[in-house]
């Protein structure tokens, strides 16, 4: 089945009406993490050491822009967990969820009902049709002390449907193709797809979550389609144009099993893709799930917003009870895209590690 | 100018266009002379997975009629236009070697003579089957068995195809892999960047001879891509400097095409005469842009090095580059600049170390690396090096460069290292014995033979028949 891309064009009125929603929400959310009958130790303690007054001086999205410095994230390193807790959790037991990683201390980032309203709002961008309701799904990836593993799980719960598991740890296959011991690599890699296959041979599985590469090893072991598979929700790494329509043309053949792709981490939650194919010569575009997340691509140079259809760096802004985090520049690059009628606000396109045309990153089979 | 053509990727001789696309550059102004499809390495593992097909596809073929295509095909490469690019463009032969030339480098002289290598491979291709199996008759391949000097014979094919991982120094070196057709055997190729041209135009005259498309798989690509060519295809060839030897080293499955080493050897009774072999050393280091494994990079001597030196400099060291239609062009230019840099680098850095002189330097009127007719050339080099230990002794470079050094003839054998050619100018029968009886050598020219200079009817690298097939022994009840 090929996908039906309608352009519908976003009115003024909606663009305007989403900015709105968002400065709106940005004052509720400086009002809650800078009164200290919320907030958190952290953000309270900073503002202290600031010349401008958050409550006073950052009412719109636009000024938060203007008086924020980047977000530096070895705070969340660095920094003990307690410092992120808001005022009004403070009774509440958190959930630890870590980012990538590699080596050495990981950043964290602490939570409790976040990504069971980020997945639960996903949810409704899912069709029954891919993704059977009271049925049972498969995660090929990161578990760990991720909170992927959580957000899938609730995700698929959200829907009805039970979920497997097979881990996948990338701070060891990252760490073996930067040693260059690819065979050990291509090992393990095995090691989880045979895992994978024993899952989907051995139960009813009609959906997956897994990573572009994991997908592609799958599919080469086994017809995902006679085995039942119907959606596969994927992210994780990069992928270009051509490797887009490929797994959407022929690992997911052409629409027998609903490819979709996001863009998401431990920071954000999950960004939701614009339509791809043909007509727009497979570009993904992923919009940020606003206001409670917001994502921009900017010129690192004056911190402001490249124009539409060209590259810069991806910055992300969380703001939710549990976590506010203003201009953290990931470690990606992207197209800036125009609004869409289903998330009239910016989206980002095409997205690659920064500086991934200058230098060699590892992203091996995660 | 006519617009650059963008060549597809051939997916089991399926034209495929890519979203990715690489450019290949003019070396001289750097425009766009084509672009090329290139496809994500899963492109190539799900093909794999299908290439059964084009081997049954060859297999329907008998070998005689495989031959006649392979002889057409040969026909086709050297005087037809074959098409070039998604839109079924046509290319002339004459467009071939000038549009050849301009992404190597290779003057129009060269790439004639590569194309008339070629093509004499194809309409030859009887006499290199005959050649690389030993006179098997060919219709045992077509039953899988028969009797070879009256003895029973049984071969069975190793691979469902031959990986290639394609060089871009000289167009030649895709002869290598033409036997493997009407040996039923399809290709599945990761070309070379700067030198799509010449594998693309062949595939296509093999496919209007009649050959089936499905044979070919053309997959320009990434490292991952080309490693999955040669970890996929039971049976691969791949072309590449030291490090890639070492890589794959023990691995029976990967032929590995690396530098060739190849030698001028003066024995003792010929030394005396040495002023007569100077011709046919020089053309032994500069013939074809001394881009070739098999040019000669050292001329041992058990004396006279500096003279025999002296008089290489004096010949080799005024060589300039022309124009890229004179017909008298001896240099080569380079695609990539930065690898000319590295080359005359290297050699200025090991210099440093004593005992060695660059014997050209003094005839050559000006420095090694020079910017002409529009791009990037070394002229000749020739170091006199005192011992075969020296860092510049046995070196490889993609220019025609040697090293001249004095080594006694009863130590010749054990110093020279693996050997692709070697040329040896003696009479001795003694020392003829022991040449005989190196196992380091891959092709042996006793007497005056360029090293340049290969037979088709006898592998010098590697042979293709024993890669791709394997004798077993059979027993077939009446």
């Amino acid at each position: 089945m090929r996908l039906e891309i309608i352009p519908v064009m976003v009115s003024e009125e909606q663009i305007k009406q989403a900015a709105n929603d968002l400065d709106q929400h940005v004052e509720e959310m400086i009002n809650w993490h800078f009164s200290p009958e919320s907030g958190c130790p952290f953000w309270l303690n900073w503002a202290k050491e600031q010349d401008f007054n958050p409550l006073k001086e950052v009412r719109t999205f636009a000024e938060l822009c203007n008086k924020f410095p980047y977000f530096e994230d070895e705070w969340l390193r660095d920094l003990p967990n307690k410092v992120w807790v808001p005022q009004a959790f403070a009774d509440r037991p958190f959930n630890i969820f870590e980012t990538g990683g590699t080596t050495g201390m990981p950043k964290q980032r602490i939570g409790w009902d976040d990504f069971r309203i980020d997945y639960t709002a996903f949810s409704k961008t899912l069709n029954d049709e891919h993704f059977p309701r009271d049925h049972y799904w498969l995660m090929v990836g990161p578990t760990g002390p991720r909170r992927l593993r959580l957000a899938i799980e609730h995700l698929a719960n959200e829907r009805g449907c039970s979920c497997y598991f097979v881990d996948l740890d990338p701070r060891w296959v990252k760490r073996l193709i930067a040693t260059q011991q690819f065979d050990q690599a291509r090992a393990y890699m095995d090691h989880v797809v045979e895992q994978a296959l024993t899952i989907i041979k051995n139960r009813e599985i009609s959906a997956l979550f897994t990573t572009p590469k994991l997908l592609e090893a799958l599919a080469e072991r086994r017809d995902l389609v006679s085995a039942g598979i119907k959606g596969v929700f994927c992210g994780g790494t990069t992928m270009d144009r051509q490797y887009a329509r490929f797994l959407q043309e022929e690992v997911c053949e052409g629409g027998k099993i609903g490819f979709v792709p996001t863009y998401g981490n431990t920071l954000m939650g999950l960004a939701r893709h614009h339509p791809f194919g043909p007509e727009n010569d497979y570009s993904i575009a992923y919009y940020a799930p606003q206001p409670r997340a917001v994502l921009r691509v900017i010129d690192t140079g004056n911190g402001k917003p490249v124009e539409y259809n060209h590259w810069g760096r991806v910055e992300l802004t969380t703001l939710t009870k549990e976590f506010f985090m203003p201009r953290f520049l990931e470690r990606d690059e992207a197209i800036r895209r125009e609004p869409w009628t289903e998330a009239p606000w910016d989206g980002v396109a095409e997205i690659r590690p920064f500086g991934a045309m200058e230098k060699k990153i590892v992203e091996g089979v995660y | 100018m006519k617009q650059a053509p963008h060549l597809p990727s051939l997916r089991l001789g399926k034209p495929y266009c890519s979203l990715n696309q690489s450019e290949v550059l003019d070396y001289r102004d750097g425009s766009v002379r084509a672009t090329l499809s290139q496809v994500n390495p899963g492109v190539i593992r799900r093909d794999l997975k299908e290439v059964g097909q084009a081997r049954a596809a060859l297999q329907k073929f008998s070998t005689a009629e495989l031959l006649e295509i392979s002889r057409q095909a040969g026909e086709f490469f050297l005087h037809e236009e074959l098409p070039v690019g998604e839109a079924g463009e046509l290319q002339s032969p004459q467009e071939y070697l000038e549009t050849l030339s301009s992404t190597s480098g290779l003057p129009h002289i060269m790439v004639r003579r590569n194309m008339e290598k070629i093509h004499h491979a194809l309409t030859h291709m009887d006499t290199i089957l005959n050649g690389l199996t030993r006179g098997l008759d060919v219709e045992v391949l077509d039953r899988g068995y028969g009797e070879q000097s009256g003895s029973p014979v049984c071969f069975h094919p190793t691979t469902k195809a031959l990986g290639l991982v394609m060089p871009s120094n000289s167009p030649a070196v895709n002869s290598l892999w033409l036997p493997a057709i009407p040996l039923k055997i399809p290709v599945i190729m990761k070309p070379g960047k700067d030198e799509p041209w010449t594998p693309y135009r062949l595939m296509q005259a093999f496919i209007k001879a009649g050959c089936p498309a499905k044979a070919f798989g053309f997959y320009p690509t990434d490292h991952e891509g080309a490693a999955d060519i040669l970890r996929l295809c039971d049976r691969a060839l791949i072309f590449g400097d030291k490090s890639t030897t070492d890589q794959y080293a023990g691995n029976p499955g990967v032929q590995v095409h690396g530098p060739g080493f190849s030698k001028v050897l003066i024995g003792d009774d010929e030394i005396e005469n040495w002023p007569d072999y100077l011709d046919l050393i020089v053309a032994s280091i500069s013939d074809n842009g001394g881009r070739s494994c098999i040019n000669a990079s050292a001329i041992i001597v058990p004396k006279y090095a500096k003279e025999i030196a002296d008089a290489l400099g004096q010949k080799l060291g005024p060589i300039k580059p022309l124009a890229m239609n004179d017909p008298n062009a001896v240099l080569s230019g380079f695609a990539n600049p930065k690898m000319a840099e590295w080359i005359d680098s290297a050699i200025d850095t090991d210099l440093l170390e004593s005992g060695a002189y660059d014997a050209t330097a003094p005839y050559r009127d000006g420095p090694r690396q020079v910017k002409a007719e529009g791009g990037t050339y070394l002229r000749p080099t020739i170091i006199a090096c005192e011992s075969i230990e020296h860092p510049l002794a046995n070196r490889e470079f993609l220019c025609p460069y040697a090293s001249v050094v004095e080594v006694p003839q009863s130590e010749m054998l054990d110093k020279i290292g693996p050997t692709l050619v070697v040329s040896a100018l003696t009479k001795s029968e003694s020392f003829k014995r022991e040449l005989l009886l190196d196992p380091r050598i891959e092709r042996l020219n006793v007497g005056p033979i360029s090293t340049m200079k290969i037979s088709w009817d006898q592998p010098h690298e590697g042979n293709l028949f024993e890669f791709l097939y394997k004798r077993r022994s059979i027993g077939l009840a009446a």
